[in-house]
């Protein structure tokens, strides 16, 4: 496989308080491990004058206060982090099980999904329920995990026209990507299932279950199971 | 303790307040006020500590019946306010007594005007703030735009011993010509003959423009024909200005966390107020500026604001 991280890392000037870190050029799971290993070696000892580190696909962006810090000691100083990387404990992922309802109301997109991929719903289903998907993001909207390792049968593309409201916990595909609408939004992705976890909570003290990096399975249930365990607010 | 009772919410007045830091991360936009020079000054002028929650009100002002003794102040666009029919100044603050009641009307100049008050208005913090953030249903007023009826809290506070007023000298002027000054890039590469075009052209804002960001119309910003269509999502910072698939700009604001086109510029921090102060039909150029510069003006900025902070303080 062709080494998707760039030899040198590219530092990007993003208006007066921000600088972007570009680790590689590809949605890709080592360049999006090197990503969270530098946020969480970053975290533990956070450069003066940072004021948030937000990690992306292959990027993190670093919001710094341009009285205490500048671009340059601010690039000096995730180089170094960088070169320190393999002292660093990135703490092993976690697998988060996810229930889902799929089709029906809850997924009204499953058999486009199935038909632009010439298989049946079940196996839509079989199929998504699969894998477990790494968490390379969460944005877009509060808790939306962006997954990478949709299995190629799957891919769809996004709707012509968006929905103007998609239902909070709706599982959702759009190309190569899935992910869930964990707060109702606008959203143009596929519609296969929904969750009745709640995985958004302003009110939590860890307002979403998982962070980036970490691993999610979808786990089919039954429309009875989804009003339960709706019934019991349940969070992963 | 009860201080205003909503008898008319206006065209979209939330509380907000410094913004909420740090949970970008989990796709949560930092929010809080759009103008925070004229949201900090509006704190000042009530004698607050910096960071309490006020009101933005914007284009069309809510009508409110004081139900609490409270000094109040007023800062940002003018909205013709009224304290029963007595016209009250932007930029100044004054008393007010139960009874009362305070009415904001269409706004003059600038977009959007904020209110404070002794304490600051008091909602539950979430996640560290009390900034409404619309589209994620928290902060602020339960998540929301004020609504007829609905009652809002202020903190304790000490009531001022004489009203103040900000020096002329310090109140910006809203102008309908408005220029930015942005940083190119973080993809200024994505474009040739788009970024002459950019910085050599007049943009008009658009009606479609909110917190989330201002969508401009104007000549088409073309990408390099050997460029990817768009980017690899990646976060934003308010002030970026995306190129659309329809060749027009947008600059994205405080109620967005990320992105997934090319970004042609910045706005400089310094600069976001006028931003939030334009509305649709004001016309917007565009001024390259380099980063350097950008932190004299930043710095400039923020001493000038301690300068006021003091000058209010002695007052």
């Amino acid at each position: 496989m062709r080494n998707a991280l760039f030899k040198n890392t590219h530092f990007r000037i993003v208006g007066d308080r921000g600088l972007l870190v570009e680790y590689g050029n590809a949605i890709d799971p080592v360049v999006n491990l090197k990503v969270r290993a530098i946020s969480v070696a970053a975290g533990k000892n956070m450069p003066p004058g940072v004021l948030e580190i937000v990690p992306a696909y292959r990027s993190l962006m670093i919001l710094y206060d341009p009285l205490v810090t500048t671009p340059a000691d601010l690039q000096n100083a995730f180089l170094s982090i960088e070169k320190k990387l393999q002292d660093t404990v990135i703490p092993a992922p976690r697998t988060i099980t996810i229930p889902v309802c799929y089709g029906g109301e809850f997924g009204p997109d499953i058999e486009v999904v199935a038909e632009s991929n010439g298989i049946s719903t079940p196996d839509v289903i079989r199929l998504h329920s699969q894998p477990e998907y790494i968490i390379y993001m969460i944005g877009f909207s509060p808790g939306f995990p962006f997954l990478g390792g949709l299995p190629e049968a799957l891919h769809t593309p996004r709707l012509k026209t968006p929905r103007t409201a998609v239902p909070q916990g709706s599982v959702a595909i759009a190309n190569e990507q899935t992910g869930i609408y964990s707060v109702e939004s606008p959203g143009g992705w596929q519609l296969i299932g929904r969750t009745p976890l709640k995985l958004f909570d302003s009110a939590r003290s860890h307002p979403i279950p998982y962070h980036p990096g970490d691993l999610i399975r979808f786990v089919p249930i039954s429309h009875e199971k989804y009003f339960q365990l709706l019934e019991k607010e349940s969070t992963p | 303790m009860n201080t205003f009772l909503v008898l008319t919410p206006g065209s979209y007045t939330t509380v907000q307040d410094n913004g909420r830091y740090g949970y970008q991360q989990m796709g949560v936009p930092v929010s809080g006020a759009l103008d925070l020079f004229s949201f900090k000054i509006a704190n000042f002028l009530v004698g607050n500590p910096e960071g309490c929650a006020g009101l933005e009100v914007s284009i069309a002002g809510p009508r409110l019946t004081v139900l609490k003794e409270a000094d109040v102040s007023l800062a940002g666009a003018d909205m013709e306010a009224k304290l029963n029919s007595k016209p009250v100044e932007p930029w100044t603050s004054f008393r007010v007594t139960p009874g009362d009641v305070l009415s904001f009307y269409q706004v003059r100049s600038g977009c959007r005007a904020y209110m404070a008050v002794t304490g600051g208005i008091d909602t539950p913090e979430v996640m560290g703030s009390r900034a409404t953030y619309a589209g994620g249903r928290f902060g602020g007023y339960h998540g929301r735009p004020l609504k007829k009826g609905d009652i809002l809290k202020r903190g304790k506070g000490r009531l001022l011993n004489s009203p103040k007023h900000l020096h002329s000298e310090y109140r910006p002027r809203y102008l309908s010509e408005i220029v930015l000054r942005a940083i190119a890039g973080p993809q200024d590469f994505y474009f040739r003959e788009g970024l002459e075009i950019f910085f050599q052209s007049v943009f008009s804002v658009s009606t479609r423009s909110d917190r989330m960001g201002y969508r401009l119309t104007g000549p088409e910003i073309v990408q390099r024909e050997d460029m990817p269509k768009s980017i690899i999502s990646e976060p934003s910072m308010p002030g970026g200005i995306q190129i659309s698939p329809d060749r027009q700009p947008i600059i994205l604001l405080v109620e967005q966390t990320m992105g997934g086109y090319a970004k042609i510029a910045t706005v400089i921090s310094t600069d976001i107020p006028n931003i939030a102060q334009a509305i649709p039909g004001d016309s917007i150029q565009f001024e390259k500026m380099s980063l350097e510069t950008a932190h004299v003006l930043y710095r400039e900025q923020q001493n000038r604001m301690l300068e006021i902070a003091k000058k209010l303080a002695e007052q």
